[in-house]
């Protein structure tokens, strides 16, 4: 199986990649829109700031690659929240693949830190394919300081300060708000779903 | 809901962990990424790794045991000691590290922060602070393995870091570590509702109900702990069983 990891230089993929290959999978981290284009899945993982990163998306064309690709393609944190239309962190329009803003926690309480980092419950799971044997109530690992409000993508919520996406679908594009590759064993199943899509 | 976390946190000197273990069947026994892999099989919901070692030597046999634990290991883990500069961090988050933590390094040059924080992202940086309470009941920050006093109080330093852009705080009580009596819960909880990012609880666990009372009257976000579980005094699933029954809420 071919699958390909963007490059677009948004902070340390190596935990993907490693996750990837403890599921006996190689994948080939790239900025070729070409390779990319042919994989049979793609990821979009990353960590940074959105405006740098769309900046980087841009600059490659990779912006246009990623809205153009007809096979599953799965956006891990950032990833995640650049795919939809517009993120609050740095005013940044983004792909629009998720016609949804992405925007900051604004704590409520005094025990609300933000970043929501840690361990959190998925609820309100849907029949998606990725989340496929996955349970209701089942954790896994978050670090992020804005998110995507519930939309009609919403395929698994997560409850921090307000009821938030944890995962979204919209046809062959998938994302999690969380680190699958961070997640214990129920993140490997998710990334296992991923690969058998 | 968030759950708190239970950190597990190993000493590795030359690429061995230091303390024993009451843990049986285990191919080689100091094996820090064998141990690493069992404590995650059993739920902890990170790992700490902390490096000991002195020579050039034993910090290069360190960096080749991260990429063994990141190789193996699903659930995020931290590594601390001997990292002064940014060139350590990159060593150690390319060898597949998800966080490090800085002591002594960065209350002798506090920009290490900022500079983590700009090139990785706040969330890689956890700064630990080591402190004891003082006649006058102040805490002070200590370096180099809790020796030396630099005149800096726990809370302004912290409330410092946070600025900086740490993105975690690891506070050891010097008065409670090693003694089993409990965290520093006064402390902890001045701390944690002082600043917006998580505190790390360390130092005192003897007995589980010391951990749900870091989580309840601490308001740590996160406990850590060594010898209680190496020795196997407390197991991780009883741990997390029993703050479930106490209403604390922890990943099962």
């Amino acid at each position: 199986m071919d699958i390909a990891i963007i490059d677009y230089g948004a902070g340390n993929v190596g935990s993907v990649i490693r996750a990837l290959q403890r599921l006996g999978v190689n994948p080939l981290l790239t900025s070729d829109a070409e390779r990319i284009a042919k994989a049979d899945k793609v990821l979009f993982p990353g960590q940074g700031e959105a405006r740098h990163a769309m900046q980087q998306l841009r600059r490659s064309g990779l912006d246009k690659v990623i809205t153009s690709l007809r096979q599953p393609i799965l956006g891990i944190c950032i990833g995640q929240q650049l795919m939809c239309r517009h993120s609050e962190e740095g005013d940044t329009p983004c792909l629009g693949i998720f016609d949804t803003p992405v925007l900051r926690f604004q704590p409520q309480h005094h025990q609300d830190k933000v970043p929501h980092m840690g361990w959190n419950a998925l609820t309100n799971i849907s029949a998606s394919p990725l989340l496929r044997g996955i349970d209701e109530g089942e954790y896994v690992f978050f670090v992020h300081s804005y998110y995507v409000p519930t939309c009609p993508w919403t395929t698994a919520q997560t409850n921090y300060i307000l009821p938030f996406s944890a995962a979204l679908q919209r046809d062959n594009f998938h994302a999690t708000q969380f680190h699958p590759e961070k997640s214990g064993s129920v993140g490997e199943r998710i990334l296992s779903n991923f690969l058998d899509l | 809901m968030l759950a708190k976390r239970i950190i597990p946190c190993l000493d590795v000197k030359d690429g061995q962990t230091v303390k024993g273990t009451k843990f049986v069947g285990l191919r080689q026994a100091g094996d820090p990424v064998e141990l690493g892999r069992i404590y995650s099989e059993q739920g902890a919901d990170e790992l700490v790794f902390l490096d000991i070692t002195a020579s050039h030597d034993g910090r290069k046999t360190f960096a080749s045991m991260v990429e063994r634990v990141a190789s193996q290991l699903n659930i995020p883990f931290t590594v601390g000691g001997g990292i002064n500069e940014l060139a350590d961090v990159e060593r150690m988050l390319s060898a597949g590290a998800d966080k490090v933590s800085i002591n002594s390094a960065a209350l002798s040059r506090p920009q290490l922060i900022d500079e983590i924080a700009r090139h990785y992202g706040s969330q890689v940086c956890v700064v630990a602070i080591d402190a004891h309470q003082e006649h006058n009941a102040q805490w002070q920050c200590y370096i180099h393995g809790g020796r030396v006093p630099v005149g800096k109080d726990l809370f302004q330093w912290a409330h410092e870091a946070q600025e900086r852009g740490a993105g975690e705080i690891l506070f050891t009580s010097m008065d409670h570590d090693g003694v089993k009596q409990g965290f520093a819960n006064d402390a902890l909880r001045r701390l944690s509702d002082q600043l917006t990012i998580p505190i790390i609880a360390s130092g005192g666990a003897g007995e589980m109900s010391h951990f749900r009372d870091a989580f309840r009257d601490g308001h740590a976000d996160a406990a850590l702990a060594a010898s209680v579980f190496h020795f196997g005094e407390i197991s991780i699933p009883d741990l997390k069983a029993y703050l479930k029954r106490e209403n604390i809420n922890v990943r099962s």
